[in-house]
């Protein structure tokens, strides 16, 4: 399968997910630089990485989420494509509009960088199917604007659509009720904090991050 | 013309931020402070021709998020 990783000046997991995605899908990604108006043709999945695009200027994926290749990403979702944004990836998602809600500054005010527990909330996502519903993992944090934020209604329902897919177990970041990852409401979409690419060989101390992609290319045929 | 944008955090919206800046003012010594909130002031130079609609498209569009934030704008003569 053709994948892309987006590029953003301040991206520095960028390569991490290239490599996860080589692995897994047995092909290298196409690194898209953030100034490109167009994806390569026939990529079924984008990443967006981790990092401090901008340098998490006006706020963290603000600027981002507003280049120019963030249109043709937004047109790919629309038409069905796979999109993860992963940690600032999820920032700019939720700067765009592609997913609800907002990561404000974590409610401790420090920078949280340590491997947390989770539970998988769904595992009927195209990006949590080798997971099963209620399974607790592990996978890496490193953020400052992680606290997950929506108004109540919103919050309301995407637990009711079954579309939280992933809760910190225990308070990580002050996140509006555990939220570590939820996608949009077609499903073709994932934001989460944590890093599954820094979890994909045990030498990295868990491979929990790896099912995520398997079951992903899997599910994409 | 000068315009001064003033982005601020919803009620509501945890800024804990602030929450620190009033902890560092109580270690100060300074009293009677009951709630700090952290906000933003973005100053723009602007041509004549920008209306307050363009304005408040900006505003809209990149520097508040309204899902978190509201903004205000003042706009001034220029010298």
């Amino acid at each position: 399968m053709k994948t892309a990783v987006i590029v953003f000046p301040g991206s520095n997991c960028d390569r991490d997910l290239a490599v996860a995605l080589r692995e897994v899908a047995g092909e290298a990604p196409a690194m898209v630089w953030h100034r490109e108006s167009e994806l390569p043709e026939g990529v079924g999945l984008i990443g967006l990485p981790g990092g401090f695009s901008y340098g998490d200027y006006l706020r963290s994926g603000a600027i981002g989420a507003r280049s120019p290749i963030m249109r043709a990403v937004a047109e790919a979702a629309e038409r069905g494509v796979a999109v993860l944004g992963v940690c600032n990836g999820f920032q700019i998602l939720t700067e765009t509009g592609l997913l609800p809600g907002a990561l404000l500054r974590n409610a401790g005010t420090d920078f949280v960088c340590r491997d947390v527990d989770l539970t998988v909330a769904s595992s009927q996502t195209i990006f949590t199917s080798r997971f099963d519903a209620g399974e607790p993992i592990t996978l890496s944090v490193a953020h400052h604007d992680g606290n997950y934020f929506a108004d109540d209604e919103t919050l309301d329902r995407l637990e009711g659509e079954g579309r939280v897919a992933f809760r910190y177990e225990g308070n990580v970041n002050g996140s509006a009720r555990g939220i570590a990852g939820i996608v949009n409401e077609s499903g073709n979409v994932l934001g989460l904090m944590p890093h599954p690419e820094r979890m994909i060989e045990p030498a990295h101390g868990g491979t929990d991050g790896r099912r995520l992609f398997e079951g992903l290319v899997e599910a994409l045929g | 013309m000068k315009a001064r944008v003033f982005v601020t955090l919803k009620g509501g919206v945890l800024d804990p931020q602030g929450k620190a800046i009033h902890h560092a003012l109580d270690s100060l010594g300074f009293s009677g402070v009951s709630d700090v909130r952290q906000g933003k002031l973005i100053e723009l130079e602007l041509d004549d021709a920008v209306s307050d609609a363009d304005l408040d498209a900006m505003c809209r569009k990149l520097l508040a998020n309204t899902v978190i934030e509201n903004y205000r704008i003042e706009r001034e003569a220029g010298p």
